[in-house]
């Protein structure tokens, strides 16, 4: 029983990396109508600035702040220089600029770290958390800033007027306009959210997986089986999809025969072809409700 | 009486076809104008070319100053409200964030609180059902919430395209009698695009009428509802 505990709070901590990376998917996913394959080499950037940053002598959370607003911004960079250049380009024109994101800052990021694994430091110690054995302090604070965060972003989307505006710029961008919202910059903002988030997952999760340029590969992809397991228009769906992979992903590791670590990943890939196949739309995808 | 609304020469395009050839007319502040026609007349085209949702050539002018190159989204800051056709709900939102999307470029938030509850004065239905998903609203019920959701910017113009279209009648005769009603009372001029002439001509003050991309007629509505060619020849009633 305590083994089972163990790996279900162990799934929760990394879930809530993943459940981070899908959201960051779904919210450009949302605005583009693309999957964003540099998700998570745009994540692993971030935390090698915040390293870098913390090499030249910042303390930690005061590099981790610094890092959000500088990847909010180059998000928004991407968005502007890359991506709304393409927004009226075929899917594939598309599929090749993430691509070319995707191996232009792997390389970048190799260039000037170069590839050799980092350390990369905890700011909440590894010691088991409350004295119990089954889940140490970075995973607890793994799992708390990640609830920090989507409480966050429940109330800015809820309850703030930009919040709504982005909503509506991402479900009706003809209507959106005739409203007075500039929809073009409505989708650079979202660029700019998702980058952040991404580089807190990155962050999150670096002491886990040590740092490296290829570090964020196997995260995205149980991330996008995150976003289509909840559905990649519900952000709700992304979330809830995040925690339920990182709790099977260990359980079937555990206790399924033969499984171990070495099959892990291809377990996510089979999660996203049954999902696919049995309920396309995800578990929360939209079921929109319309008279006419 | 001042021109609010003033078009010249416009000529639209989609792609290499013209839609538009060579448009003129204006709209009196506080008027109720409307621009009839049958179906690829290039009514909605018009509307569009104002907001600039399609290319176009030619002056389009609002209180003297020219809308022509600026985007969508600054053409709403003019204060000119554009009710699409299709009604343009955001139908995953509730009732109630329609309205205030409405108001997104205001920035006075107790006027847009008191505008809201305007709005369910005028609208009583659209109160009952505010927290409701907006796509849940039947077709007239979502024509009231995109009118609604029109006059929250507190427009000076406010373009109507087809309101009448796949409404029952009953439901028509409402929704107009309210347009007339915020036109006389709330001083909102009103450009309406619609395919029952009857009852649009009942309504407005000024009609033109539009075949094939270009104004063939116009005058008092008074005076063509009762020119019985030009209803046989153009309006088919």
């Amino acid at each position: 029983m305590e083994l089972f505990t163990n790996q279900v709070l162990a799934g929760i901590a990394t879930g809530a990396i993943y459940a981070c990376m899908a959201l960051a998917v779904v919210m450009i996913y949302q605005a583009i109508d693309h999957l964003n394959f540099a998700q998570g080499e745009m994540a692993m950037f971030s935390t090698f600035t915040s390293w870098q940053l913390m090499q030249w002598g910042i303390p930690y959370w005061a590099a981790f702040v610094i890092t959000l607003a500088l990847s909010f911004v180059a998000g928004i960079a991407i968005e502007r220089i890359l991506f709304k250049p393409l927004a009226k380009a075929p899917v594939l024109t598309n599929v090749a600029g993430f691509i070319a994101l995707f191996a232009i800052i792997n390389s970048s990021a190799g260039l000037i770290w170069d590839f050799t694994i980092k350390q990369y430091p905890t700011p909440f110690g590894s010691s088991p958390f409350l004295g119990s054995q089954l889940i140490s302090t970075h995973q607890a604070g793994m799992i708390g800033v990640t609830v920090l965060l989507l409480l966050g972003l429940y109330f800015f989307f809820q309850y703030t007027r930009i919040g709504l505006a982005m909503r509506a710029a991402a479900s009706v961008p003809e209507s959106a306009r005739l409203v007075g919202i500039n929809t073009s910059w409505m989708i650079a903002l979202g660029w700019g959210m998702a980058t952040a988030i991404g580089a807190i997952a990155g962050m999150l999760i670096a002491p886990v997986v040590f740092l490296e340029p290829n570090m964020m590969g196997g995260v995205l992809i149980y991330g996008f089986a995150a976003a289509v397991l909840g559905g990649l228009t519900s952000p709700f769906g992304a979330v809830v999809g995040g925690f339920l992979v990182g709790i099977f992903e260990n359980l079937a590791g555990t206790y399924i025969p033969g499984v171990g670590n070495e099959l892990k990943l291809p377990i996510a890939l089979a999660l996203i072809i049954s999902v696919l196949v049995v309920k396309p739309a995800g578990l929360f995808g939209r079921h929109i409700v319309k008279r006419v | 009486m001042t021109t609010l609304l003033n078009v010249k020469d416009l000529r639209a395009y989609y792609g290499q076809v013209q839609a538009l050839h060579g448009l003129s007319f204006s709209l009196n502040e506080g008027s109720l104008t409307t621009l009839l026609g049958a179906n690829g007349a290039g009514k909605t085209t018009t509307l569009r070319a104002i907001c600039n949702m399609v290319r176009s050539t030619g002056a389009i002018e609002f209180e003297g100053k020219p809308l022509n190159n600026r985007s969508t989204e600054s053409i709403v800051r003019f204060g000119i409200a554009h009710v699409p056709q299709g009604r343009g709900t955001f139908t995953t939102m509730t009732v109630e964030e329609n309205l205030q999307l409405g108001a997104i470029t205001r920035k006075d938030s107790a006027g847009i609180v008191s505008d809201i509850e305007r709005m369910y004065a005028h609208f009583p239905v659209l109160k009952q059902r505010h927290t409701q998903q907006a796509g849940t609203l039947s077709g007239g019920e979502q024509q009231m919430l995109a009118v609604a959701r029109a006059l929250m910017l507190r427009p000076r113009l406010m373009l109507l395209d087809e309101p009448s279209f796949g409404l029952a009648p009953l439901v028509v005769r409402d929704l107009f009698g309210i347009l007339g009603k915020i036109n006389r009372e709330d001083k909102v001029s009103i450009l309406v695009v619609e395919q029952n002439a009857q009852l649009a001509l009942e309504l407005a003050d000024k009609a033109y009428v539009i075949e094939t991309g270009r104004i063939v007629m116009s005058g008092n509505a008074k005076d063509i509802a009762n020119n019985e060619e030009i209803r046989k020849s153009y309006l088919g009633y």
